[in-house]
């Protein structure tokens, strides 16, 4: 206790350690995630677990002398004291230049368990619905006996749900749907029940737009709810597309066709169906992406004779190089405050991940250790994730936290991950029998369900956020 | 329980050791952890572009895998309207290994009969169309199919074909010639086809062909 109190006494802070102590020892096998040092208060209860890796990690910086504090308590103690005070020389050397803040560690949970549920009442589509939106998000289904919630209702007529808690032993919910398709309603009804139970708001009644290509290689940008109900093509090219990007918060498309007989980059008003050429410059013009304020887009040309990074005006104006690199940069994707471009690289023969201020300056690689061959990021909207594809023989969705600070986790087989608005599910592309399919993915508790087919191969999904 | 004294200075040792070396050189800013070696700093690409108040640097000798600066793309609106002959130098269609855009060596008799056919009729353009095979990500295989058509273009300009004649896309891997699962399509996907431009008679005269 000596030498932790010397590590109190220079940050001037104080931790609830003793309580933590089997955290900050775990997290040094694992996967790490940091959060504020407010020591959690007793023990949480199973179900406000649903959202805790989002809503408690606030920052994954690790002070390396928590670390070194997660050494003196672990039970090596009495085996290795001089290691533990050479250690601590260490841990000054640190926190001479260190000036983040104190940090509790704990490890990512991914494989949560989801949320047992029972569902009464419901039938044909209505139920189908209801059970793919709350797989999606979490949850499962079981026996009323062994449900955490019970939901019930029918739609025979309107759709109608109740929720019950079964711990608190009251219902949380009532409510009844009326005036649109049984669908919309089952999806309200879904959105309402994730918002009784966890507090945060639904997927349910969001839109992704994708690509659909037919054997031929020819395609159509599409978009569609979520879950794939209601496509509608966006373009009639019969041609090569690729690449929708939603325009975050608008009825607005970027893509890439090659209708003019060369790949250029499009914005399409889905209100309107006005489609305007935004980039067309000698070469190739592809992998449009949006900045978060929609004022800006990123995309990857070769006009100068390289295939590099460039940023322009929403309009395609004012267009800047970010990158100049003979390597072939691609995928650009925006962190949610705008400040960085992220995107995939190779530096010295190697695949990574990389990220540049989007106004121009120094590449920084973003590092995915144990995750070979790095493609296709794309960064959550809460800021703390950036999920990409791995390419270790076949390929793997993997997240990892966007300042780097652990180690990439490896969720499921798929390519091409986009993020939810409530950055908690990933849609993604699937590779099965040389096709793909889209899927949707509930990051932490790894339940995935597959999206209905529109065309041969549906894949490059772009969540509307 | 001798051993196991003797245990304690050695163990002492090793970790002021490491103290005093390994860790004073972490970088700020990087977490360590147990087994990962961070990624090495990124070095910036050297800079070609003769402004950086060094001499210019010599001509480059003929060496396709050497790209010593990109070739800005050709004018777009030069190329429309012109009609594409596909077969008149299918035979020359270059292959590449696995996600490289390297030229291989026994490439370039391919490359220097497309030049000599450019050569021949100056009225020609060439579209090259980078592919790839279906490995690897979508827009990843877009990207790299552009590489692929661009380091042709390169290395037909030190043929000495004027590159404004030539202009690149890249089809990712959207046009597989074979459409088998196997290496032996893959290598035939991996490939650049050249598609002589011949222009429109038909063309109003004196209107951009696009």
């Amino acid at each position: 206790m000596k030498n932790y109190s010397l590590f109190k006494i220079r940050h001037g802070e104080s931790i609830q350690v003793p309580t933590e102590r089997k955290k900050i020892a775990r997290s040094f096998n694992c996967g790490i995630i940091a959060e504020n040092c407010k020591a959690p208060k007793g023990r949480q209860k199973k179900r406000n677990n649903f959202f805790r890796p989002v809503r408690d990690s606030v920052s994954f910086g690790l002070n390396p002398a928590v670390k070194t504090a997660g050494y003196f308590r672990s039970s090596l103690r009495d085996v290795c004291l001089p290691v533990i005070l050479a250690v601590f020389v260490a841990s000054f050397a640190y926190g001479q230049n260190d000036q983040d803040p104190i940090r509790i560690v704990r490890p990512v949970t991914f494989g949560q368990n989801p949320i047992p549920v029972s569902l009464d009442g419901f039938s044909g589509e209505v139920a189908s619905v209801l059970k793919f939106d709350l797989y999606v998000q979490g949850f499962s289904f079981v026996s009323p006996d062994a449900a955490q919630y019970q939901i019930s209702g029918s739609n025979s007529g309107n759709v109608i749900g109740h929720v019950t808690d079964k711990v608190a032993r009251k219902e949380i919910l009532s409510r009844s749907y009326a005036g649109a398709s049984l669908r919309r309603e089952a999806h309200a009804l879904s959105d309402d029940i994730v918002f009784a139970i966890t507090g945060k708001k639904g997927i349910a009644q969001t839109k992704i737009a994708f690509k659909a290509q037919s054997e031929n290689g020819d395609g159509e940008i599409f978009v569609s709810d979520f879950d794939g109900g209601n496509p509608q093509a966006v373009t009639h090219d019969k041609t090569i597309v690729s690449a929708p990007a939603w325009v975050p918060g608008r009825l607005a498309l970027y893509y890439n066709s090659y209708r003019l007989g060369n790949p250029d980059i499009f914005y399409n008003n889905l209100a309107t169906g006005e489609a305007r050429t935004i980039a067309r410059y000698g070469g190739s013009n592809i992998s449009p992406a949006p900045s978060p304020d929609g004022s800006k887009v990123a995309m990857i040309l070769d006009k100068d004779g390289w295939v590099d990074l460039y940023v322009a005006d929403a309009d395609g104006s004012n267009l800047k190089r970010l990158t100049k690199s003979a390597e072939d940069e691609s995928s650009p994707c925006w962190s949610p405050d705008g400040k960085w471009i992220c995107f995939a690289t190779k530096i010295a023969e190697r695949r990574v991940l990389a990220k540049i201020p989007a106004d121009g300056g120094a590449i920084q690689v973003i590092r995915t250790t144990g995750a070979p061959s790095p493609t296709e990021p794309d960064w959550s909207p809460d800021g703390k994730w950036i999920a990409f594809t791995r390419q270790a023989g076949e390929f793997d969705i993997c997240v990892v936290p966007a300042d780097g600070s652990a180690d990439p986790v490896v969720l499921v087989a798929g390519e091409d991950p986009s993020w939810s608005p409530n950055s908690r599910t990933l849609a993604f592309t699937k590779r099965a029998n040389y096709r793909y399919t889209l899927s949707v993915l509930d990051v932490f508790t790894k339940q995935v369900k597959d999206i209905g087919r529109i065309s041969g191969n549906d894949s490059q999904p772009s969540w509307a956020k | 329980m001798k051993t196991m004294k003797m245990i304690y200075p050695l163990a002492f040792a090793l970790a002021v050791m490491l103290a005093a070396t390994g860790c004073k050189h972490q970088p700020v800013g990087i977490t360590p952890m147990k087994g990962v070696t961070p990624p090495p700093p990124y070095e910036p690409p050297p800079n070609t572009k003769g402004d950086n108040g060094l001499p210019p640097e010599p001509p480059i000798n003929f060496d396709t895998n050497v790209i010593a600066q990109g070739i800005p793309a050709a004018d777009q609106t030069l190329f429309g309207g012109m009609l594409e002959d596909t077969n008149a130098l299918a035979a020359y269609t270059i292959h590449f290994r696995y996600d490289s855009a390297a030229i291989r060596d026994s490439e370039k008799a391919s490359l220097q009969s497309v030049a000599s056919a450019l050569a021949a009729d100056p009225a020609t353009k060439l579209l090259v169309e980078g592919n790839c095979d279906e490995r690897g990500t979508e827009e990843y295989n877009r990207a790299l199919g552009e590489r692929r058509a661009l380091a042709a273009r390169e290395a037909l300009a030190k043929l000495g074909l004027d590159p404004m004649r030539v202009r690149t896309i890249s089809n990712g891997k959207d046009r597989p010639v074979d459409t088998g699962h196997d290496e032996a399509a893959w290598q035939k996907n991996r490939r650049d086809d050249f598609i002589l431009l011949h222009p429109n008679p038909n063309a109003p005269a004196g209107v951009p062909q696009s």
